[in-house]
């Protein structure tokens, strides 16, 4: 595909790299269904991670191109937020809190048993692919920590015990 | 006649010790015995260390058991709990617990009481008055009423609430905005997450006076993503407010339009700034705006937009109902009405304590809180999420209110406190400070961006014991720089708890040593 510059004569456009059709159609779904809605970018990408569990690389160009954007500007707004992942997850995200309160009843302690349990620091999946990790910064459950999300349903008091319980838990499910 | 009407929380903290399975063990073990149940899953009372709490109806009012494990309820049920008779986890009546009793909740009042799902439950409850009452007034009365409550931002800023109203409602435009800001990222704070739990109802209705006081026709609320029952009890409510009439083109039939939506972030602290946040809703990075133009001016998609905390927005329906006097009368000096306290950490009895402004820090630590959990001397408190000062325990007396704390170096902000015990290391605190600064920061201003990161090198520096007295002089020089140089909150008040760590717990920095350097 080519397009005329008046300054620069013809420059070639680069193709948009391909995107598994499967994922091609779920994201052109979640644009055709938001992208009227006024500042529409962060509920597509919500929407794209909703579908396909992250936002691939190769979803940034057709993003771009629904909503008259430059690949720039929808990188810049994928890259700023925590939440939003570049890589597949694991089956299962978990979210640990490393705020103030949760510190104060033990959550660097937990920290160091869930990264060590597991094998990996936060952003890493393990190697079966059963779990992800994040760290969060508050989960709203600061009467009751240390925190931890796995997938959306909060867990409170965690100790290192209950935290190898939860993986177990969540290794078992599918 | 129905069977015993049986009340287990769906607040988020309370699922996280087990609510759920409570709820679902009492289902099963009513259904094993025959006996008929109506179970309620209400809001949270804010006992949290009572939870998961289960409550029962009886004559003499509603009767508490906490905390109750899944694999007690078939003894609860032997007791008889369902008719509120003793057994061991038997609390009395709900509202007689002294840690109840002794507050004064007005933005809470129905937190705990109704089902967040249910509008009827909401209307029986004393809901949608302060809407029907701002009805019948003109914008300019509406926002009067505000200005007169003495209402100030519960966002953390204290801004005067009226004084932003007044802003919008007087600059003309075709489009305005309400924005409520949920992104409560403070550690040590979750009051607005229980009112979007609990009592979705009473920020929709506060949100749509809002609406009718500024000229305002559409709503945004910007919840964080960490939030997802909140998210669920908002939608829940909306759907429900907007098939009843109370949301919609013509509001009661009053021919005055207002509509609302959720609005998800994507885990950036930065955006409960409220110039990011308007960033982030315009589909953009969340960095913060230069102001001016405040706004109230030139806030969404460039339109006049009122910016208010949650706690804010829902201490509006009661404003309006009871009266300005009603409200005003609770506090002291300029700091009126109530403040939802979530009193946080490393304590035995951490929960929601909505008060008057005026209660000290040692009363809600002790007499409320019951002291540490660990049993452990209390050595420190953060007041006002990670951007609050450290207070040692020679300032347990100050009273909360927005000057004294002012006065003393700290700030009240969004009204979290965090206990830590004699085991915390200060200067491990003041350099999670910065580095959490380092990681939030949206890169705007240098002081923030760049000021953070040295403070988390200058920090390990001064406790290593490098050249100890010149790195103090350093990280002061920094924490003033970071002051009087960024564009906003996050890197204009991380030196608060940096500075009040050092100056309050030196010994936790080495400082002995510094002192044997320079002598």
């Amino acid at each position: 595909m080519v397009q005329k510059s008046p300054s620069l004569g013809v420059i070639p456009i680069r193709v948009e790299p391909s995107l598994p059709a499967a994922q091609r159609t779920a994201v052109l779904e979640v644009c055709a269904r938001l992208k009227s809605v006024a500042g529409a970018l962060m509920p597509i990408l919500h929407g794209v991670q909703a579908a396909l569990g992250y936002v691939p690389k190769d979803a940034v160009p057709l993003i771009a191109s629904e909503l008259n954007l430059s690949r720039a500007e929808v990188h810049g707004v994928l890259s700023f937020y925590h939440y939003f992942r570049k890589q597949p997850p694991g089956r299962h995200v978990m979210h640990l809190c490393r705020a103030e309160a949760c510190q104060s009843v033990g959550a660097v302690t937990l920290e160091a048993h869930v990264k060590q349990s597991l094998g990996i620091d936060f952003h890493q999946t393990t190697a079966d692919g059963a779990i992800s990790l994040e760290p969060v910064y508050c989960l709203g459950n600061c009467s009751l920590g240390p925190s931890i999300m796995v997938d959306k349903q909060l867990q409170g008091r965690v100790s290192p015990k209950r935290f190898d319980e939860l993986v177990a838990q969540a290794r078992a499910s599918s | 006649m129905s069977g015993a009407r049986i009340y287990v929380s769906r607040d988020a903290s309370a699922q996280g010790v087990g609510a759920n399975q409570v709820a679902d063990a009492i289902t099963t073990e009513a259904a094993r015995r025959g006996i008929d149940i109506e179970l309620v899953r209400n809001g949270s009372r804010g006992l949290y260390w009572l939870e998961p709490l289960v409550e029962v109806t009886t004559a003499a009012g509603r009767v508490a058991y906490g905390p109750v494990t899944p694999d007690r309820v078939a003894d609860l049920f032997d007791a008889g709990f369902t008719r509120g008779q003793r057994h061991e986890l038997h609390l009395g009546l709900t509202e007689d617990i002294p840690y109840l009793k002794k507050q004064e909740r007005l933005t809470f009042a129905r937190v705990g009481i109704t089902d967040p799902g249910s509008l009827k439950d909401y209307l029986d409850h004393e809901g949608y008055r302060g809407l029907k009452a701002a009805l019948g007034l003109d914008p300019a009365a509406i926002v009067a009423r505000v200005t007169d409550s003495g209402l100030r931002g519960r966002g953390g800023a204290a801004f005067p609430a009226g004084i932003k109203w007044r802003t919008v409602l007087a600059t003309p435009a075709a489009q305005k905005y309400i924005v409520c800001n949920a992104d409560e990222g403070d550690s040590g704070t979750y009051s607005d997450r229980m009112i979007m739990e609990g009592d979705p109802f009473v920020l929709i209705e506060g949100m749509t006076i809002a609406g009718l006081a500024t000229g305002a026709t559409q709503g945004f609320i910007y919840l964080r993503w960490e939030y997802p029952d909140a998210h669920m009890a908002l939608d829940t409510a909306i759907a429900a407010a907007t098939q009843a009439g109370y949301l919609g083109d013509d509001v009661l039939g009053s021919g005055r339009s207002f509509h609302l939506e959720v609005r998800l972030g994507a885990g950036a602290y930065i955006c409960g700034e409220e110039t990011s946040l308007l960033e982030s809703l315009e589909g953009k990075r969340g960095q913060i705006r230069y102001k001016p133009p405040l706004p109230a001016i030139a806030g969404l998609f460039g339109k006049p937009t009122v910016v208010n905390n949650v706690i804010t927005l829902a201490s509006v329906p009661i404003i309006l109902d009871r009266g300005v006097d009603y409200y005003r009368n609770y506090g002291v000096g300029r700091s009126r009405g109530t403040l939802p306290i979530q009193l946080t950490g490393n304590v035995k009895c951490g929960g929601l304590i909505e008060k008057a402004f005026g209660v000290t820090l040692r009363e809600l630590l002790y007499d409320y809180g019951g002291g540490s959990l660990s049993g452990r001397p209390i050595r420190a408190v953060q007041v006002g999420g990670p951007l609050g000062a450290y207070l040692p325990e020679s300032q347990f007396d100050t009273r909360l209110d927005y000057e004294e704390f002012a006065n003393i170096g700290a700030m009240l902000g969004h009204g979290g406190i965090v206990v830590f015990d004699d085991t915390v290391d200060m200067a491990a605190q003041a350099r999670y400070a910065m580095e959490f600064c380092a990681i939030e920061s949206c890169g705007k201003c240098t002081p923030c961006r760049l000021g953070s990161t040295r403070g988390v090198e200058v920090i390990d520096r001064l406790v290593a014991g490098q050249d100890a007295a010149k790195q103090e002089v350093l990280l002061r020089d920094l924490c003033n720089t970071m002051i009087q140089g960024s564009l906003c909150a996050l890197g204009g008040l991380t030196p608060y708890p940096v500075i009040s760590a050092l100056n309050h717990f030196p010994e936790d920095f080495g400082k002995s040593t510094i002192v044997k350097a320079v002598g």
